[in-house]
């Protein structure tokens, strides 16, 4: 469904350069060029680190906006009257009106200011973290920071964006801890950032930070611009000003237009710029305190300032609106009071609880020794600060949790739960340190106090963090490849500590837009262990790289020299191989075996009596009928069709013909092909003879009686068929097979699906994964429809895909009067017709030396340690692997994993897809354990799951399950140093947070459930969904989203009322919070939208207003609604329109659109939705809660 | 110097030992060629396949020869070997042929290890019982 790839553009067709043979066929034109540009701007480090995290233009618009957001910028723009020499005592003036005011603030404060930060989250967030986390120079800040920051959401324009994170990660630190302290800093800084911030933050883009100017000249610049850009009214202004402030430095002024990048947060917070900025600070407070006292520097304030100052304890943050706005009134004193203002805050905060009074009474030179002595230099020197002096001024406030969580968002990659995030931490985790492992995402939750653990929305992959941020930028996408740690934990004795599975989910083939195809004539590799180049490698100089997986030093061919993009000489670093770690190359000759096949098709349909009155048939011919032209292929494709009962029907369509031609072989046992060609034709020459016998098909078997169906036989006949080509076979199964060879035996015991224990789980025989190993060396895969009435031995018959790459699509209790099953079919039909294929394809997985496969998930077969035959790849299969160890890491900093898809596309091109996925290494256990992807270990061990419930039994998986559980929480318990033995809590990282529900939405799900009656084939066929699902679709099948879709209702009403003229498109959809799967959060009187993957349930309560009712489904009452209702109807309102809206996006990233059921209270089909909510105890398992307990009491 | 049943029976299984110690360096070689990627799966398997029923049949009856004609302590020593081979057997996976061998799994890392590993001692317990045999063998002789 969801868009094509547009790679296939010829290389003529695109920009093909001629020049050295090598052309570029860009998939997108566009993106090439963006990347360039980019480019030199990533040089820049910091720069690039911006663009990572958020959208790379908006980032400088926000970091300008970011300060004026705050009070101060806006008085410092209006502060464009005061002459220099005033700035210093304005500050001192303002200065004092903090610590006086603020020491006074300090105690009361907090509590109330706290309250108002989480009134207008958005602004506050991020600031109060950093505050509270940083015991830097910053630190002192925090509380004072907090009131600015409130004064900020009034001022109201401000964009509310979270300033720190562009910050944070902005700066990319070499050691962990620096980067934490930094953000933290950064954070907490927002002060800085708003205050000094801005006035640094130009000097820091401008001057390294050794030479900065004195602190105070730069800020005022700073904030000046900010403000500019920000309030727009007075930017004339604020250049003089600037220049004023800066007085003997003229390069403040210039720098200012630029935007702050990262660099400037470093050199603010590093060592030596942060400490001169507060020592100025501390000059300038000095200075103010000298000159006056704190009420007379109210009372000098522009009348509106008093107004906040006043009040005395939230002042300092109300008053700053009000200076912005006074500012013009008094020239000097504005000025005064912007520089102070910010500056003062941070100020107060830091030294006001701690020193305050010192600070004030005693002369200059004291205050500045204090200060310095308590605002350590550089980064290291902050960590050191907090401890001693800050943290008992944290603990005292009660922590602000809503501040905290909002800080996350930005910053913390794994957690987007806004939610209630109480640190669960007994230990005397302070707020400080609970503010930094936020920042970090590492901070940790009390899995017993937070049971809506739920993040509000879709969870976004965690971030992989690397040294490097132009290989940040372009590492390879998560929904492609990912890994069940971003850190990769350094030595196998680490991972087994951290008990984490370690492994890699891939989508291989995935529908990409924006892929960068190219040609060339040869295809730059490794020469050791032929690793594709990629952007991860080391270019020793321009004419070798060093590979990076195996370190061989290589030579670079001249025509890599070229950029095909831009057509020039020189820098090899504008190669789309090295820009793009997807990457697809049109393989020359030496990649094939033999020419590239052509679009093979074999259809294989079950026609026995049982087929027949499930009426498959006709849905299938209907839909291949339509889709006949859409088939990837060109001209050069082939379809044929065989039908098989009790013996095996062929349809020659031999040319002259005039209509097929049937052939019937009755010796099943030693089946043949009747004649060697026209069995299988082309279709460009044929179709209207195939169009015929598609047509032709359902009617002619549909009086057989014939309760045979020899799938063996026909299998044979299929591979002799399509033996000298290799291709598709498609097979449409409706009953057991049981003639001729490969005939099955019923071995399910109906009164036993319930049973602890599930037998038959495997093969009754080898015959079809024997059949399926002949494939795939002649490079044919069998793809399976079974739409089974009854047993039909899944488990045996799947073998034919699971070992030829094939996939399996299972409709059971398939017939034709049940439209939604009809609907359904076709939809999965059509998209399987239509999608791409890769015919003959293999796919290596390299990894970096030390590591290893271990062993592989999905459908394919394992040809040698690395290599998967793939004898057809389409995109919707995904695959995982194990990874293991074979040596340590120890001298390297990161890994990679190539992924290397060489396959023949449809129109008989050679090609190769390569993703390279880079991670970095760690040596710290908290760091592996916070580092962790829930969702790819859930993908992972549902795979082996399922493994091990073939090779032992069920319960041994489903205990598996649960000791990987009590494992990873024993290990982060060992890793955090938390006392062993039993408490009330069961503490998690916030990476592995959604762990325990997601587990035990895998031990209620159909594939390893117990007590609850299943179908051995719905088994067998959800575990093999769990094999060969791509993780975003397996995430659903394991966890469905639950959504309550009131909000797009309002939404969609309130649009209609107050703008109905921009609410076409561009109206965006309101974000609705995800809910877990509990029937606590159900509501009469609500409409719920389930989204499990290929369906997608409505359920509509009892008491839902008649309107929304009427709006939505187009019924008056609930009692309207049958009990199976399929479909939604067709309404014209906008409340209808935004649920359609919604489910379009719902199903954006599907492969084909889900089936909508619509599900009354009352209706009997209520027990498909409830069954569903996983997080409920029903007969036979747990409530998310009693599992929760079980994991704690096992865990020591 | 007496050429008894015993003296007979030590040299059959000193002849045997031999093929089995063949069967045993066979194995490790194959699942080494697996393990280096020089070999498809698949064709390996095939030719693995059928020596694995000759080599634990040729086990069992030189064992059997030790029952006969009494050589308890010979066939203590081998009896757990015996077991294991019986035990494996049962628990080969779901195939037509003979053999223990899955083309489809035997690429798995801990398979192969597995079967490396599983190689390499046999050969050991071949070797010492070879000596033995020998020694057995030259006991028998001398001792009438």
């Amino acid at each position: 469904m969801s868009a094509y790839n547009q790679n296939f553009v010829p290389p003529a067709a695109g920009t093909a350069n001629g020049n050295q043979g090598i052309s570029l066929v860009n998939g997108l034109p566009g993106a090439v060029p963006h990347h360039q540009q980019q480019s030199p701007p990533a040089a820049a480090a910091p720069a690039s680190a911006q663009q990572y995290l958020q959208q790379k233009a908006q980032q400088q618009q926000q970091q300008f906006q970011q300060p004026p957001a705050q009070p101060y910028p806006g008085i410092s723009s209006n502060s464009s009257l005061p002459p220099p020499p005033l700035q210093f005592n304005s500050n001192i003036a303002n200065k004092f009106l903090p610590p006086s005011s603020t020491s006074a603030n300090n105690g009361g404060p907090p509590p109330s200011t706290l309250p108002q930060h989480l009134r207008p989250p958005t602004a506050n967030g991020p600031t109060s973290l950093t505050n509270g986390s940083n015991g830097a120079p910053s630190a002192n800040s925090s509380r004072t920071a907090s009131p600015g920051l409130i004064g900020a959401p009034q001022l109201g324009g401000l964009p509310a964006m979270p300033q720190n994170p562009q910050y944070a990660h902005g700066a990319p630190l070499p050691a962990a801890v620096p980067q934490q302290s930094q953000s933290v800093a950064s954070l907490t800084s927002n002060m800085h950032q708003m205050n000094l911030n801005r006035t640094n933050g130009p000097s820091a883009n401008t001057a390294p930070p050794p030479q900065q100017l004195p602190p105070q000249q730069q800020q005022l610049p700073l904030a000046n611009p900010m403000a500019g850009s920000f309030m727009g009214s007075k930017p004339p202004n604020l250049n003089p000003s600037a220049s004023r402030v800066i007085g003997g430095p003229p390069t403040v002024g210039g720098v200012q237009p630029a935007p702050v990048p990262a660099a400037g947060q470093r050199i603010m917070y590093g060592g030596a710029p942060g400490s001169n900025e507060q020592q100025s600070q501390n000059q300038q407070n000095n200075n103010l305190q000298r000159a006056a006292p704190p009420p007379g520097a109210g009372a000098a304030w522009p009348p509106s300032l008093p107004k906040a100052a006043v009040p005395g304890i939230p002042p300092p943050m109300q008053t700053q609106q009000p200076q912005a706005q006074s500012a013009p009134f008094a020239p000097q004193q504005p000025q005064n009071a912007a520089q102070s203002a910010p500056f003062a805050p941070p100020q107060q905060y830091q030294y006001g609880q701690a020193y305050q009074q010192p600070l004030h009474q005693p002369p200059l030179p004291q205050q500045q020794q204090q200060q310095q002595q308590h605002q350590p230099p550089p980064p290291t020197g902050m960590f050191g600060a907090q401890p001693s002096s800050t943290p008992l001024q944290y603990q005292s406030q009660p922590p602000p949790p809503s501040m905290q969580s909002q800080g996350q968002h930005p910053y913390a990659q794994p957690q987007p739960t806004s939610g209630p995030p109480q640190l669960g931490a007994p230990v005397p985790l302070n707020v400080a340190q609970q503010g930094f492992s936020r920042l970090w995402g590492q901070d940790t939750i009390d899995l017993m106090q937070n049971r809506h653990i739920l993040s509000p929305a879709t969870l976004p992959a965690p971030k992989v963090v690397l040294h490097n941020q132009f290989h940040e930028s372009i590492n390879c996408s998560p929904s492609i490849m990912r890994c069940t740690v971003t850190k990769i934990p350094e030595t196998n004795s680490l991972l087994q500590k951290s008990r984490l599975p370690l492994g890699i989910v891939i989508h291989p083939f995935r529908d990409v837009n924006n892929l960068p195809v190219i040609q060339c004539i040869n295809i730059v590799r490794c020469r050791l262990c032929r690793t594709y180049i990629n952007p991860f490698v080391y270019f020793v100089d321009s004419k070798m790289w060093k590979c990076n997986l195996c370190y061989r030093v290589n030579e670079l061919p001249e025509d890599f020299q070229f950029d095909p993009a831009t057509k020039t000489y020189g820098d090899v670093t504008r190669r789309p191989e090295v820009r793009s770690s997807t990457i697809e190359f049109i393989a020359p000759s030496e990649y094939m075996l033999r020419p590239p096949q052509p679009a093979m098709y074999l259809f294989l349909f079950d026609v026995s009596i049982i087929a027949q009155q499930s009426g498959y048939l006709e849905a299938a011919c209907s839909v291949l009928n339509r889709h006949l032209d859409e088939m990837p292929g060109d001209a050069r494709t082939q379809v044929g069709f065989i039908c098989y009962d009790s013996f095996v029907h062929f349809y020659s369509m031999a040319e002259g013909l005039n209509q097929p031609h049937e052939m019937t072989l009755l010796d099943i046992d030693d089946p043949f092909l009747p004649r060697p060609d026209s069995l299988l034709v082309n279709l460009k020459e044929c179709k209207e003879l195939v169009r015929d016998l598609l047509k032709l098909l359902p009617k002619r078997f549909a009086h057989t009686h014939d309760p045979g169906s020899a799938l063996g036989a026909a299998l044979q006949v299929a591979f002799k068929l399509m033996q000298s080509s290799g291709g598709r076979i498609t097979v449409f199964q409706a009953c057991l097979p049981n003639k001729g060879p490969g005939a099955l035996e019923p071995r399910e015991d109906p009164n036993n699906r319930s049973a602890k224990d599930v037998a038959h789980l495997n093969p009754a025989t080898d015959f079809y994964k024997r059949f399926a190993l002949e494939c795939s060396g002649y490079q044919i895969a069998c793809d399976l429809f079974l739409m089974n009435q009854q047993y039909s031995d899944m488990a045996t018959i799947s073998g034919i895909s699971k070992h030829s790459g094939g996939c399996v699509h299972h409709f059971p209790l398939y017939q034709k009067t049940k439209q939604h099953m009809v609907d359904s079919f076709r939809m999965c039909f059509k998209r399987y017709l239509t999608r791409k294929i890769g015919f003959e394809a293999v796919m290596r997985i390299r990894c970096t030396r030390g590591l290893q496969v271990h062993t592989f998930h999905g459908n394919f077969f394992v040809r040698s340690t690395d290599l998967l035959s793939l004898p057809n790849v389409n995109p919707d299969a995904g695959y995982g692997m194990q990874i293991s160890y074979e040596e340590s890491l120890t001298d390297v900093k990161t890994i990679c994993f190539q992924a290397a898809l060489l396959y023949t596309n449809s129109e008989g091109e050679r090609r190769i897809r390569v993703h390279t996925v880079c991670l970095p290494v760690t040596s710290s256990l908290p760091e592996v354990m916070h580092s962790a992807d829930t969702e790819a270990i859930i993908g992972l061990l549902s795979k082996m799951a399922v493994d091990r419930s073939i090779a032992s039994n069920l319960s041994d998986a489903r205990d598996a399950f649960i000791n990987a559980t009590i494992d990873v929480f024993n290990a982060f318990k060992i890793a955090q140093n938390l006392p062993s033995g039993q408490s009330g809590q069961l503490i998690a990282p916030r990476s592995l947070a959604l762990m325990p529900l997601y587990i035990l939405g895998l031990l209620k799900h159909p594939a390893f459930r117990v007590g609850t009656s299943t179908r051995l084939d719905d088994r067998v066929y959800a575990m093999d969904c769990m094999k060969t699902l791509p993780l975003d679709q397996l995430m659903k099948f394991v966890y469905p989203e639950l959504y309550k879709i009131d909000g797009l209702i309002y939404h969609a009403r309130n649009s209609n009322a107050s703008t109905t003229e921009e609410d076409d498109e561009e109206d965006p959809l309101p974000e609705l919070p995800r809910l877990q799967l509990s029937a606590e959060h159900l509501d009469s009187r609500s409409i719920f939208l389930m989204d499990c993957g290929q369906l997608i349930m409505l359920y509509v309560g009892l008491n839902v207003p008649p309107d929304v009712l009427e709006a939505v489904l187009g019924i008056s009452s609930t009692a309207e609604l049958g009990d199976y209702v399929y479909g939604l109807p067709h309404i014209v309102s906008a409340e209808y329109d935004i649920l359609q809206r919604f489910l379009l996006r719902l199903n954006y990233d599907k492969p084909y659109s889900a089936l909508v059921q619509i599900i009354r209270d009352t209706s009997t089909a209520k027990g498909q939705f409830i069954e569903r909510l996983t997080d409920d105890r029903s007969e036979s398992s747990l409530s998310y809660y009693e599992f929760l307990q079980h994991i704690r009491a096992q865990v020591k | 110097m007496v050429f008894n049943f015993t003296a007979f029976t030590y040299i059959v299984a000193l002849i045997g030992d031999a093929f089995l110690i063949f069967f045993a360096i066979f194995h490790v070689i194959a699942f080494d060629e697996l393990k280096t990627d020089y070999k498809n799966p698949i064709d390996q398997c095939n030719s693995l396949n059928p020596l694995v029923l000759p080599e634990y049949l040729l086990h069992i009856f030189l064992n059997l020869l030790f029952l006969v004609c009494g050589e308890w302590f010979s066939l203590a020593i081998n009896i757990p070997l015996i077991a294991y081979h019986i035990w494996r057997y049962k628990t080969r996976p779901v195939m037509s042929g003979a053999g223990l061998y899955d083309p489809t799994t035997v690429l798995k890392t801990d398979t192969l290890s597995r079967n490396m590993r599983e190689g390499w001692i046999k050969l050991a317990v071949y070797l010492i019982s070879f000596f033995y045999y020998i020694y057995g063998m030259v006991y028998s002789l001398i001792s009438t």
